[in-house]
């Protein structure tokens, strides 16, 4: 029974960490609703593709507090994309409405 | 009222005591102020128009005309800038000039910008424009504004002008927000405004001009300015000092010693008050309805007398 359990157990983290993998490298999604980042702090390793959406009906666009990129501004359900290779802590705010702040980690 | 701007509460100041802070101005009804009380003086006449005439003028303010937005809220929203500059054109007396106070565009495109003007222009006044934030959005943050309105003026678009008697200050707060942050003049701009007023004679009627309100309005929704204070600050010693902004798409209004404070309808679509919606995005109001929440201002100074007569009057005529 127990020989069963572990084996299940190994299956499922074999099946299941590669695909986690694969995700976190590729894609992640932050979309902005009612004037806030969701996630508001992200996690990430580096070489992933993040990318923002806003579902507002207002624009909103990003800007990342150390100058490095910045977006247009994205009309309802427009989208922007970056990818974070290098690891380190990211902010950056709302262009428009610099109220609205959010945070990428980015690991190694 | 002095509450607003130094309340430590998480969300700033409550809904109820925004809405105390709102006076909603009726049909054609002419407000002015008198050692800080408002008062109404029923319909603006033909006598006071002539009044203006001889010893004063009439300005127009405009706001937020959006131009490009076409989400539910206004899905026409070129439509009622046309809607508004019609009733512009209306106005027997010609006014001196017309304010735009930003938010010309809504995401800073040529053509946008080139629809704003052809109608705006259309009114066939001199025009003295500050940009929104949401006219500096083009690639190059703000580059797109300045070579269509920044002839003649300072840094990102700042400048002053005099007419008949009544020193304007058209101020930009959309620039190099901070954030977290609210409004932001700057430095430069303070350093530039300091100046700009240092040899006036402390009896020169201002009007200052800006998007974003100079007073903490709102803040938990970005409503406020941040170095606002130190702008007023320079400004103290005046006897009349009428601040007028656009941002918030609806009618405030805050009296605070000398100085007056009055925020502007949109013409493109209404916001919620403060606190009334949990954001501050375009407000959807019944179709029927949209015209009686958006609208034109007129302005009279008169000389001779310290408070300037503000009139508000909405796309509907009410």
């Amino acid at each position: 029974m127990m020989r069963h359990a572990l084996f299940a157990t190994l299956t499922l983290a074999l099946c299941v960490a590669p695909a986690l993998a694969e995700v976190s490298k590729e894609e992640v999604k932050v979309s902005i609703d009612n004037f806030t980042f969701n996630p508001a702090v992200l996690t990430i390793k580096a070489g992933t593709s993040v990318i923002f959406e806003n579902g507002d009906d207002i624009p909103h666009s990003i800007v990342d507090l150390e100058g490095k990129f910045h977006s247009m501004a994205l009309d309802t359900g427009e989208k922007f994309t970056f990818v974070f290779d290098a690891a380190g802590e990211i902010n950056y705010a709302c262009g428009l409405h610099p109220h609205m702040k959010g945070k990428i980690i980015v690991t190694p | 009222m002095s509450h607003h701007g130094d309340d430590d509460r998480p969300g700033g100041i409550d809904r109820r005591h925004a809405l105390e802070c709102m006076i909603w101005a009726g049909t054609g009804v002419l407000w002015t102020l008198s050692g800080g009380v408002p008062k109404s003086l029923g319909l603006l006449g033909d006598a006071q128009a002539a009044e203006a005439a001889t010893k004063g003028f009439t300005f127009l303010q405009i706001s937020d005309s959006h131009i490009g937005f076409d989400k539910p809220a206004n899905p026409h929203a070129i439509d009622t800038l046309k809607e508004a500059i019609d009733r512009v054109k209306a106005i027997p007396n010609k006014p001196a000039f017309m304010l735009h106070t930003g938010d010309i565009t809504h995401l800073s495109k040529p053509a946008e910008f080139d629809n704003a003007q052809q109608l705006i222009g259309s009114s066939g006044l001199d025009v003295h424009y500050v940009p929104g934030e949401h006219d500096v959005v083009d690639e190059g943050t703000g580059k797109a504004y300045l070579e269509r309105y920044g002839k003649n003026t300072q840094g990102r678009g700042w400048y002053s002008f005099d007419q008949s008697g009544v020193h304007f200050i058209g101020l930009v707060n959309v620039a190099n927000l901070k954030a977290g942050g609210l409004g932001f003049i700057g430095p430069e701009q303070l350093e530039w405004l300091e100046k700009d007023v240092k040899d006036l004679s402390a009896s020169t009627p201002i009007v200052v001009f800006a998007h974003i309100p100079l007073w903490s309005l709102y803040p938990a929704w970005g409503w406020g300015t941040d170095d606002a204070a130190q702008a007023l600050g320079y400004l103290k010693r005046f006897g009349s000092v009428t601040v007028l902004n656009g941002h918030i798409h609806q009618l405030m209004q805050k009296v605070e010693g000398n100085v007056t404070f009055h925020t502007a309808r949109s013409t493109a679509f209404p916001q919620p008050a403060p606190g009334a919606a949990p954001n501050p995005g375009p407000m959807l109001v019944p179709a029927d309805k949209l015209r009686s929440v958006l609208g034109i201002r007129s302005v009279t100074y008169t000389q001779g007398k310290e408070a300037l007569a503000v009139t508000d009057t909405a796309l509907d005529g009410s």
